[in-house]
């Protein structure tokens, strides 16, 4: 039977089809493209949920089960969520898909000397999940490392789908469920030594001229979920200097444990948290990748990315996403503050009063 | 918040041997006993930027006139609503500074014939620019016409029958006060422009703060900043001077530039050493009325009167070339740069802002060469001839016995130069001796020990309370007086030990030796790859940019002359540390940062080690 493919690599030249890949996938896919430096991996296609879903023979049931459902009976919800991501998590995933993707994990680690981890990560097409600009981020899994568990975490991956969150969403937004599907990377791990996420604005104010850069120590996930509070650090995008600068207390890091072959959360001592976690260099060097993946894209953008600890100085700076910015792009910032409207002598006698406090 | 206040001038005294130093000085210039109450409400900065040594009594024409056509043009010519001139007084031999607003209720009736007059400057720029160049030239014309020679015995025969009247005593006096009073014209032309320059530069500058919150005030003056400065010419011609002494073959003759009449007759007696001399000598006039200070005192050393210092200079850029370095500013760079930034902002904006910026910037970049150029007609090429012609009657008088030392007259205060002046050709007329040598000798050699005395400590950055917030837009602009920068003074600065604060005033980051250098006679110090570390420096040490990696400076802002020249380098600098050049010493490891305005001791023992004893032994290569 033909079908669209179930496995896209990154690098492979194919051009991104949003429907296919998702969001995450194919943003990573259009930023490989572009040249800029994206972890190595692949995406398990939206193709490979349906075909999943149909062997299954399960759509039926999904189908029924949210039929008439009450996005306000929190209890009812839960429940069908419950055994919905039961329904998907304990069927097998069909042999094609399996072999397939095997496949694919295995070219990907052929790449390296040795075993890398890996993260698998949710890639929704946009209106299915909340929180479009934050999309995927509970379904990301870390550090795995082998065929078996990384198999496992992509029907974890399908299961968020049918979250409690996500099924009030659609029904609250009227989005139905029929077509409804996944995609899901599959990436080689970062060993972060810093990660966070850049702005190309200032988000407080709408500033295009500014690039937004928050950091903190060892993975970026702690950033992402607000539980720690990361340097914050503003550059300006022409001239790529640090206008303002606040350091955050960056109490805790999320780092490999290399022994265990896990992540662990450890606490940052007291004298790594009162340092900024990232040099000048690695400030420009952050400013200058947002400041590209902003010319690609065409529209503000906001980062995630990561310092991977094992790679050297200069190459070290890997790019996790860029998606559009959508809280600010929208607003139009473009009026002209009133003392120095214009030009010529009048607006030379404005700015002379203002500057010194008399306008 | 508790307030911090610099001392009271009135309770300062000076070193011992300093006693009695107000009576060098004018009444006027020093704080007087019974205005204690007035001049302690005010706050006052030093300007170490224009006068980081003591001034002798004679030299404080410099900022008598220069401070006071300042404040000319801001509150008489121009109107300038809210900004009136800046007071300044001389405080144990130091000068200082304090600027002085409008009254509020004075302001709003500026407006109208400040519009009138600027916007007048402003529609009529190059015109009135040009007429300008005309006014300066012939200024500088009839200050070079001025001599000061010994009175003949005799009035000369055809004086008498010719029936002039006069002798030649009535064209000396003549001449000095001539000296003076075009002196004087040459401050106000100084100023005719410079004002309005720096208030177009502020509404560009206001307007790029508004709609970039933050943005660099190094980005606003790299757009604006223009590469083919006639300040920089002087440099530019040793360097066409160096490369031709390449091209003709000339090299070898360079040997000893410490002689430059032996230097200039063996160029001579080679072959193409009449076309190298040809060059050389149309290159000096005007080029070489350039000073290695910055004209503000009598010992400043103009490369005219010292050709050793700018032969000294093609020699050093003859070795960069030998050595395949290329010697040229990165002018083409700094366009490309220039456009980039330029671009890049224009493209974040509104149609309507766009407008607005591209009108400002336009306006800003024609009124800039100015704020530049200006600098090598007055501070260089006028008082090049002021401090020539002075000397000259030093020179005279001191021949006449007034004083032991061909320049001493610079410890006697102006108007004592006429009364000394006075006396000679009341000596000369009357046909008796005149007073001076026996007075001036014991009083000059009285002064020299305060002067001394008062060299040997360093003065206040400021005195009395500091408001709370300087808003006065030429203290900020010019001085780079700003509110940190006075906190960073006051010992409030949270920068550690082994660090400065300053204003980003050039971009990059260097690493480097530090050589400290607090005046321009220890520029000879300076080898490749040093950071330069000074009170302040002057446009005019162009020839050893070519040679450091960056600048730090005590004092100065975003449009001091050091950042200027810096960016035209493209080269790191930070200036407006307040301390630095007090507190490091050369030969420590800087690390300066451009972008973000910090100085930094590294520690060298973190170096790795070979590369330390590399850079040693570099360091001692250079010096032989």
């Amino acid at each position: 039977m033909a079908h669209a493919p179930f496995i896209q690599f990154f690098d492979d030249g194919t051009a991104p089809e949003h429907e296919l890949l998702g969001g995450k996938c194919a943003s990573l896919v259009a930023m490989t493209a572009a040249g800029m430096p994206v972890p190595p991996g692949f995406a398990i296609t939206t193709a490979a949920y349906d075909a999943f879903i149909a062997e299954a023979g399960i759509a039926q049931d999904i189908h029924n089960l949210l039929q008439g459902l009450d996005a306000d009976d929190v209890a009812a919800v839960d429940r069908v969520s419950e055994q919905l991501r039961f329904e998907i998590t304990s069927r097998p995933v069909p042999a094609e898909l399996r072999e397939i993707t095997t496949a694919a994990y295995n070219a990907l680690q052929a790449r390296f000397a040795s075993p890398v981890p890996v993260a698998v990560r949710s890639s929704a097409t946009a209106e299915d999940l909340p929180d479009a600009s934050f999309a995927g981020q509970q379904d990301t899994y870390l550090w795995l490392i082998g065929v078996k568990d990384v198999t496992e975490h992509i029907r974890a991956c399908w299961a968020s789908l049918y979250t409690s969150r996500a099924i009030t969403y659609r029904l609250k937004n009227n989005i139905p469920n029929e077509g409804l599907s996944m995609a899901v990377a599959v990436q080689k791990m970062v060993n972060a030594r810093v990660a966070g996420v850049a702005i190309t604005m200032d988000p407080t104010t709408g500033d295009r001229s500014k690039i937004v850069i928050e950091a903190s120590y060892g993975l970026g996930e702690l950033v992402v979920s607000g539980q720690v509070t990361p340097d914050n650090i503003t550059v300006d995008k022409v001239m790529l200097m640090v206008v303002r600068q606040t350091l955050g207390d960056k109490h805790a890091e999320l780092v490999p444990n290399v022994g265990n072959k896990s992540l662990v959360e450890h606490e940052v001592s007291v004298q790594r948290r009162a340092e900024r976690c990232i040099s000048d260099l690695e400030i420009t060097a952050i400013a200058t990748i947002a400041k590209k993946a902003e010319k690609h894209f065409k529209t503000p953008q906001d980062i995630e990315w990561a310092l991977d600890a094992d790679l050297p100085d200069g190459e070290n700076l890997l790019l996790l996403q860029s998606r559009p910015e959508t809280v600010f792009s929208s607003t139009a910032t473009g009026s002209i503050p009133l003392s120095s409207a214009g030009f010529g002598i009048e607006s030379i006698t404005r700015s002379l009063m203002s500057q010194a406090g008399k306008a | 918040m508790t307030e911090k206040s610099f001392p009271s001038p009135y309770n300062q005294k000076p070193a011992p041997a300093a006693d009695g130093w107000k009576d060098l000085y004018a009444y006027n210039l020093v704080f007087q006993d019974n205005l204690r109450e007035v001049e302690e409400a005010k706050f006052w900065f030093c300007d170490s930027q224009h006068w980081p040594t003591v001034t002798k009594p004679f030299e404080t024409i410099g900022f008598e006139f220069a401070v006071s056509c300042l404040g000319q043009y801001n509150s008489r010519h121009l109107l300038i609503p809210p900004a009136n001139g800046i007071e300044f007084r001389i405080h144990n031999g130091y000068v200082f500074m304090s600027p002085v607003g409008v009254p509020e209720e004075e302001i709003g009736a500026r407006v109208p014939q400040f519009m009138e007059r600027a916007g007048h400057y402003f529609q009529n720029w190059d015109t009135l620019l040009q007429q300008w160049q005309g006014k300066i030239r012939g200024t500088i014309d009839e200050l070079n016409e001025l001599s000061f020679t010994a009175l003949p015995d005799a009035v000369p025969l055809e004086d008498v029958t010719s029936g002039k009247g006069t002798g030649p005593n009535n064209d000396l006096l003549a001449n000095f006060d001539k000296l003076i009073s075009l002196t004087y014209r040459a401050w106000q032309y100084h100023f005719e422009f410079l004002n309005l320059g720096y208030v177009a530069y502020l509404d560009f500058f206001t307007f790029c703060k508004e709609v970039f919150p933050g943005i660099p005030d190094q980005a606003v003056a790299k757009m604006v900043q223009g590469v083919d400065m006639e300040l920089f010419r002087p440099d530019d011609e040793l360097k066409k001077l160096a490369k031709l002494a390449v091209e003709l073959g000339l090299t070898g003759h360079f040997g000893n530039t410490e002689d430059p009449t032996a230097t200039l007759a063996s160029i001579g007696a080679a072959t193409n050493g009449a076309q190298w001399l040809a060059a050389w000598t149309e290159a000096q006039d005007p080029w070489f009325n350039f000073t290695v200070g910055n004209g503000f005192y009598a010992h400043d050393k103009y490369w005219m009167d010292h050709l050793e210092l700018p032969l000294g200079y093609i020699k050093d850029y003859i070795a960069r070339l030998q050595n395949g370095h290329n010697i040229d500013r990165p002018v083409a760079e700094l366009v490309v740069e220039r456009d980039r930034i330029t671009d890049e902002y224009s493209e974040l904006l509104s149609p309507e802002q766009l407008e607005a910026f591209q009108g400002k910037l336009g306006l800003a970049r024609q009124v800039y060469p100015y704020v530049e150029n200006h600098n090598f007609y007055i501070e260089h090429w006028t008082m090049g001839v002021f401090w020539r012609k002075a000397r000259q009657l030093s020179a005279m008088l001191h021949e006449a016995g007034f004083w032991p030392e061909a320049s001493d007259m610079f410890y006697l205060r102006r108007d004592e130069v006429r009364e000394a002046l006075f006396d000679y050709v009341t000596g000369w007329a009357v046909g008796a001796p005149a007073i001076g040598p026996n007075y001036w000798p014991a009083e000059v050699a009285r002064r020299r020990i305060i002067v001394d005395a008062l060299s040997a400590e360093r003065p206040q950055p400021a005195l009395n309370t500091p408001p709370a917030v300087i808003t006065e837009p030429f203290t900020l602009m010019l001085w780079g007086i700003t509110s940190d920068q006075i906190k960073n003074w006051l010992g409030d600065s949270d920068a550690p030990e082994g660090t400065w604060r300053g204003m980003a005033a050039s971009s990059g980051v260097a690493e480097g030796p530090a050589r400290v250098i607090s005046s321009s006679d220890q520029l000879s110090e300076v080898r490749d790859g040093d950071i330069l570390v000074a009170p302040v420096t002057a446009p005019s040490w162009g020839p050893i940019f070519g040679k450091i990696r960056a600048t730090v400076t005590d004092i100065g802002g975003m449009m001091s002359h050091a950042a200027i020249v810096c960016r035209e380098y493209g080269m790191p600098a930070v200036t407006g540390t307040g301390t630095a050049s007090a507190e490091i010493t050369t030969g420590q490891w800087l690390r300066v940062d451009g972008n973000n305005g910090t100085v930094t001791i590294l520690d060298r023992s973190t170096l790795v080690e070979p590369a330390a004893i590399q850079l040693d032994s570099a360091l001692e290569g250079s010096h032989a």
